[in-house]
């Protein structure tokens, strides 16, 4: 095992996204209304003295000018969970330690990121990209890893031997004791944890209790820890506001890529696929805008994905100007990869025919795209009908006559006179029961220009120059 | 006579290829009755070099084509029928001279093997009784709805794809560079691409490999082959349909 303790000291501060400019001294205070402490301080507040577990009275005695904020705990879990969502990406073995801390076990993603310098820089630009300060440290046991980020220190220690010796330095505070334990030690004149290691375990356990003797076990490696497991959510939604309107597509399309590469890296991380998300377009007082986005079959592929999007937004009429755009998936199901042939025999058909599709479908409407099926039917124009894409229409009947390669589907009166009677008449008459009764005779004529048509007088005319011809249909 | 066959031949007219008149004797006579010039053995060993191929002897390096279905087309063309993976024009004057029903054996066959055929904008709804009497496996159609600013790139889209066996498209309105794009497409994708255009383009330029002229004729519609890459030096082709 080879644990991975990020620790984020500065949390409470920058998950607030506060719009307390940087240089002015700022702190997150916490406790009873008449008795608050400061939690945190920023670098400003710091230099004018303010510190942790300060009584607030004191802080503003020190720095009147002290911008306060309560602590918001739940903006804190929100961005830890977020966090844990990034570190997803490196460890399969995510583990929360609320309020400020993760664990993450990369001793089995070493290979794949070529090793813990590169793995670590990886992670380091990350937390960086995103706004937030770190300590990251690893140990072959979270604990220990904790004791050196409190320390803050950067050590990456692999071997378990050495972890003693490691440890022996590091104060009693940072041992992650419990208050009461670390007030008995500091009385029993202890200050680091190497005067804990050389003390006998029996005379140890009576004075510090079973619970603290365990957890000096666990940092050492004695004994095996149980970490709880993260697990990500089965949904995603991400939403960039903007300080301005846009109007126009062309500039939601950077904000688009930026959200939609975030999902594909997401999707990437938890080894799924998307099949329907949602983007919307935030107008001035909570109007929505919503576009879905559908796929024939789970995709993660953030170039795809991006095209997709693309072309559905661009379909859309932009009503008012967008002030924000929000990315939602509420089912992510498994991906499922189709495998390619080695040999490359097929072209891929089946590989490349859903993602032509999709793309056809996103920039022509999900309705451009049709089957066409026989229905049994006499009358001309419901014996064809378009159905959807992919429905296995019934076996079709073996026509009765020639029929035109074209059927109008509103049949226009002949202009001139036909030429030539080819064929007919092939006589039908039906739907006398659905109240769209048809009884017309057929022919097959040509006109003067050597077209060939199928033409239709109500029965009972004669097929003379002078009845009333209806087109319906070419030969083409 | 010789040219090399390694791209579009360049035409100013873009109906025939342009050639430069024949310098080459290929009467056997000639050559038999005086000894070969040194010159002439010279100009042998440069046509052998693969990139040029003669007129006349050489077949088109086509690799298949697809039986048009009528025996008399298919004994013209140079691969027996339809060129795969490049554009076939058929220029029609008008509706119902039976220009669909041309290439109804070839998508019967297509289909039949489970290819798709898509349609891209059609004038008119194709009737499914008709297309199911000719053998066309209706499962593997279909029809794509496009605006007309649309058309081009759905047809380039699928052509390129690979992935449909066929694509027809009606183009009334469409110039070279994008007659050359849906060319290019359909040599990449390997698909039949045919496109219908008006009569009245017969006399513009066209990328595309083979280019057939229907008309009605006296009795019967006539069709014409007005070019065909990998074939040269007869005059056009004409041949009734509908006997």
């Amino acid at each position: 095992m080879f644990w991975a303790c990020l620790h984020y000291p500065r949390l409470a501060l920058e998950a607030l996204h506060s719009d307390v400019p940087v240089d002015r001294p700022h702190a997150i205070v916490d406790g009873p209304q008449q008795r608050r402490h400061v939690v945190l301080a920023n670098a400003a507040a710091g230099k004018a003295g303010v510190r942790a577990q300060q009584p607030l009275a004191s802080a503003q005695l020190l720095c009147p000018r002290l911008a306060v904020t309560p602590r918001d705990e739940s903006a804190e879990r929100h961005a830890l969970a977020s966090l844990a969502d990034h570190a997803y990406r490196y460890s399969a073995d995510v583990s929360i330690a609320p309020p400020d801390t993760l664990f993450l076990e990369v001793g089995a993603s070493l290979k794949l990121f070529g090793g813990w310098p590169a793995l670590e820089r990886r992670i380091r630009a990350d937390i960086d990209r995103l706004g937030y300060t770190c300590v990251l440290a690893a140990a072959p046991t979270a604990t220990a890893a904790r004791v050196f980020t409190a320390c803050r220190s950067t050590i990456a220690l692999p071997a378990l031997a050495q972890l003693p010796l490691a440890l022996e330095a590091a104060p009693i505070v940072a041992g992650g004791f419990e208050a009461k334990t670390i007030a008995t030690l500091y009385g029993m004149g202890m200050r680091t944890l190497g005067d804990l290691f050389r003390l006998p375990r029996a005379e140890l356990a009576r004075r510090i209790g079973q619970r603290a003797l365990d957890h000096l076990d666990r940092m050492r490696g004695l004994v095996a820890e149980t970490l709880p497991r993260w697990q990500p959510p089965p949904r995603y939604a991400r939403r960039i506001e903007f300080g301005y309107g846009i109007d126009s597509h062309g500039a939601l399309v950077f904000p688009l890529q930026r959200l939609v590469r975030e999902f594909a890296q997401f999707l990437a991380a938890r080894d799924g696929g998307v099949q329907r998300f949602i983007l919307e377009l935030g107008h001035e007082r909570d109007a929505l805008t919503r576009i879905e986005v559908g796929l024939l079959a789970p995709q993660r592929d953030a170039a795809s994905l991006l095209e997709l999007a693309r072309a559905r937004l661009e379909r859309v009429e932009l009503v008012a100007p967008v002030h924000a755009l929000a990315l939602r998936a509420d089912d992510l199901p498994p991906l499922c990869p189709l495998h390619r042939d080695l040999f490359e025999t097929n072209r891929h058909e089946q590989f490349d025919w859903p993602a032509l599709v999709e793309r056809l479908r996103a920039r022509l409407g999900d309705a451009a795209l049709q089957g066409l099926a026989c229905v049994a039917d006499h009358r001309p124009d419901r014996a064809s009908r378009f159905v959807p894409l992919g429905a296995r229409p019934p076996a079709p009947t073996a026509a009765p006559a020639a029929r035109p390669f074209w059927l109008l589907q509103r049949p226009l009166p002949l202009r001139g006179r036909p030429a030539r009677v080819l064929a007919g008449p092939e006589r039908i008459e039906s739907g006398w029961w659905d109240e769209h009764d048809q009884r017309r005779d057929y022919y097959i004529i040509e006109t003067r220009d050597g077209q060939r048509a199928w033409a239709f007088i109500a029965t009972g005319c004669a097929p003379d120059r002078d009845a009333p011809w209806t087109l319906q249909g070419w030969f083409a | 006579m010789f040219t090399t066959n390694l791209s579009e031949p360049v035409s100013s007219t873009g109906d025939y290829p342009l050639f430069a008149p024949t310098v080459v004797p290929a009467a056997p006579r000639a050559a038999a009755a005086t000894p070969p010039r040194r010159d002439e053995t010279a100009l042998a060993d440069v046509l052998r070099h693969p990139g040029i191929w003669r007129r006349g002897t050489a077949k088109a390096p086509r690799s298949d084509a697809l039986p048009t279905g009528i025996a008399d087309l298919d004994a013209l063309l140079p691969g027996g029928g339809w060129p795969r993976g490049a554009l076939s024009e058929i220029l029609v004057a008008q509706d119902g001279l039976g220009e669909c029903s041309l290439l109804l054996p070839a998508l019967a066959t297509l289909t039949q093997a489970r290819k798709r055929v898509v349609l891209v904008a059609p004038p008119y709804a194709p009737y499914a009784p008709a297309l199911a009497a000719a053998g066309v496996d209706l499962a593997q159609l279909v029809h794509i709805d496009a605006s007309a600013t649309d058309t081009h790139w759905t047809a380039e889209q699928c052509l390129r794809a690979g992935c449909c066996g066929a694509v027809l498209n009606w183009l009334p309105r469409s110039d070279y560079r994008q007659l050359r794009r849906l060319q290019l497409a359909a040599e990449t994708g390997g698909t039949f691409g045919f496109v219908f255009r008006p009569l009245s383009a017969a006399h513009e330029a066209s990328p595309a490999a083979l280019r057939l002229r229907l008309e009605p004729g006296a009795m019967e519609p006539r069709l014409e082959i007005i070019k065909c890459r990998g074939r040269f030096g007869e005059q056009a082709h004409a041949l009734g349909l509908r006997a």
